[in-house]
């Protein structure tokens, strides 16, 4: 069974309840991604500007509530973000990340010790997160057996096309 | 409740909290979204879904067309309908989850997926409604089946009486107040006590609606008699009452006492920030909006009607009015609520989502405030960034139309919809 691997990159540390519309606002939600691009977490500008890939975000509580646009586990994933760390998240958005393959792990206790511009090292198999500037390591919840296979098959969309062998022009983003 | 419908649906004697299922959904619910999921079953190479019966289709997020493009997407819609062999099409009926139960189309003990956060909207008839993403519903349209984590089951006791200008929405806004919008996080709510029982269809329409605000999966009412009766009058033989088994156990119990309860709303910018209106009674409001599959019902419209009688909205306002569906328009119209409004300046639009997702027919400008009756008011959600939402019932919508500034609606309305 291959590994969901180790993810490293710096932070971007958001508060609680952080809702999809402002990772995918309705203005521009059918707009092809660049278009898209500039507006994902709006309320913090600097960040679709700055963010580069590999980046981690890690956030408070509820993290993805709100609407079910599945365009704002996307964005962050579009944009190269390598995992979301959160105390908890909204059920929809957790649930569209996973059936995209883009790592989003609950992590009790990570909002306090953590601030921009840490470096965290995320063992996504042992759900382990290191703090590179503090030490410290956390423990999150691992994904179930179920959850995981989903990720490192690369997404439900995967999984159906190996189910019924379409194999026309997948992006880049489901392969991982 | 939820966890006899994923037994059911997963082909099992019993299923306990925690245990992952693959489930059969009763009802696939795609709005516009099908589009996007048709391109993605392309793309895998399937051509044919699952069960073509058991998918509804809604045109209702974009409709009537704003844009071009918009237009476009709905020409796709029907033409993917046809190719599909979808025969439940409703396609310019209203809101969603309005349509699907103002027509029977969910039953209780059923369970339903929907491409929307308020499927939980479903609960109000006793099926376990749960919204996912596109990606979801392209692989449940293609193998008919979905995985499910079994929720634990958070018991929700509604006790007390009812009180002026008290309605569903304010019970709603109080808990998410008082417990925080993820308190049920992950899990089912169930809804009981003296005050559900008596509540109407419409209010238990709002409260399982705003479940979502709760960070529910499933926000469910039990079937009882009333849910019987008004599913026969929608035109459905056959329904049979569906509940909890006797002496299931709950991973947490709340009671709310509505007795003596202040109608509530949620300040900007989340729907966890609740207040007493009274609290922030004087704010000055450039749009009311009464909307949304939340609180655009015939009992809203009766509300509204009841505050706007012999007054006039406030000259600075702006009062929309979206049916959460065209029968709602039609039942509207006839009961003499719609007269009533228009000739106190409202304006009434085509049924729709219109301006809840910040879509069209009443979007804000920067610098104003809106009251509306919709289920959330995050940063933009209805138009520019810079304009805010305060979230309450028909009644304090209608009030703080007539007065120009959000106002005690008991000023107005002394009656009760609980
Ligand atoms: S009315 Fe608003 S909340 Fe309801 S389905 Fe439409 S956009 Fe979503």
């Amino acid at each position: 069974m291959s590994a969901l691997g180790v993810v490293r990159g710096r932070v971007w540390a958001f508060g609680d309840d952080v809702d999809t519309d402002v990772m995918a606002p309705w203005s521009v939600i059918t707009r092809p991604f660049e278009e898209r691009r500039s507006q994902v977490l709006h309320t913090r500008p600097e960040f679709a500007r700055d963010v580069r890939p590999g980046d981690l975000i890690v956030a408070g509580r509820n993290w993805g509530c709100g609407s079910s646009r599945e365009q704002a586990p996307e964005n962050l994933q579009l944009l190269g973000v390598g995992a979301v760390l959160a105390e908890s998240f909204g059920r929809i958005y957790f649930r569209n990340a996973i059936a995209i393959a883009f790592p989003n792990l609950v992590c009790p206790g990570i909002a306090a010790g953590v601030r921009d511009g840490d470096e965290l090292e995320v063992d996504l198999d042992a759900a382990t997160v290191h703090n590179l500037r503090t030490g410290t390591v956390l423990r999150a919840q691992p994904y179930t057996a179920e959850m995981a296979e989903i990720i490192r098959a690369g997404g439900l969309l995967e999984v159906l096309r190996r189910r019924f062998g379409g194999d026309d022009g997948l992006g880049v983003r489901l392969r991982r | 409740m939820a966890e006899r419908v994923l037994a059911r649906t997963s082909g099992r004697a019993r299923v306990a909290a925690g245990e992952y299922v693959t489930a059969s959904p009763d009802v696939l619910m795609c709005h516009e979204a099908l589009t996007m999921c048709a391109s993605q079953l392309r793309r895998v190479g399937v051509e044919h879904l699952a069960h073509p019966e058991r998918v509804h289709v809604v045109l209702d997020h974009f409709f009537p067309a704003p844009t071009a493009a918009a237009a476009r997407d709905h020409v796709r819609a029907r033409r993917l309908v046809e190719q599909y062999g979808i025969t439940n099409f409703w396609g310019h009926a209203g809101i969603c989850h309005q349509v699907l139960v103002e027509h029977a189309a969910v039953r209780p003990g059923q369970l339903v997926v929907g491409t929307d956060s308020h499927s939980s909207t479903y609960g109000a008839v006793g099926a376990a409604g749960a919204g996912i993403g596109v990606t979801e519903m392209t692989y449940a349209l293609a193998t008919g089946e979905l995985w499910f984590q079994v929720p634990p089951t958070v018991r929700v006791e509604l006790v007390g009486t009812g009180g002026p200008a008290l309605m569903a929405k304010d019970l709603v806004l109080a808990l998410a107040g008082a417990h925080g919008t993820d308190v049920a996080q992950y899990a089912a709510i169930e809804f009981g006590g003296p005050v559900a029982t008596a509540m109407s269809i419409a209010g238990r329409m709002t409260m399982a609606n705003m479940g979502a605000e709760l960070g529910a999966k499933f926000a469910c009412f039990p079937a009882d008699d009333r849910t019987v009766e008004y599913l026969r009058d929608a035109g459905a033989a056959d329904i049979e009452p569906f509940g909890a088994e006797p002496g299931a156990r709950y991973a947490r119990a709340i009671t709310l006492d509505t007795t003596g309860l202040a109608p509530h709303v949620a300040c900007p910018h989340n729907p966890g920030n609740v207040r007493p209106v009274t609290e922030v009674a004087g704010t000055a409001v450039h749009q009311a909006f009464l909307g949304s599959c939340t609180n655009a019902r015939l009992e809203d419209f009766a509300v509204a009607a009841a505050v706007l009688t012999g007054r006039r909205v406030h000259p600075r306002v702006r009062f929309v009015v979206t049916p959460a569906s065209q029968r709602t328009f039609l039942d509207a119209v006839r009961a003499g609520y719609v007269a009533t409004l228009v000739e106190a300046g409202a304006h009434i639009t085509a049924s729709g989502c219109g301006a809840c997702p910040g879509g069209h027919q009443g979007l804000l400008g920067p610098g104003e405030v809106c009251v509306s009756s919709t289920n959330r008011n995050c940063v933009g959600r209805m138009g520019s960034t810079d304009s805010s939402v305060y979230r309450g019932s028909p009644a304090v919508v209608a009030a703080a139309a007539v007065a120009g500034e959000l106002i005690d609606p008991r000023e107005l309305w002394t009656g009760s919809t609980l």
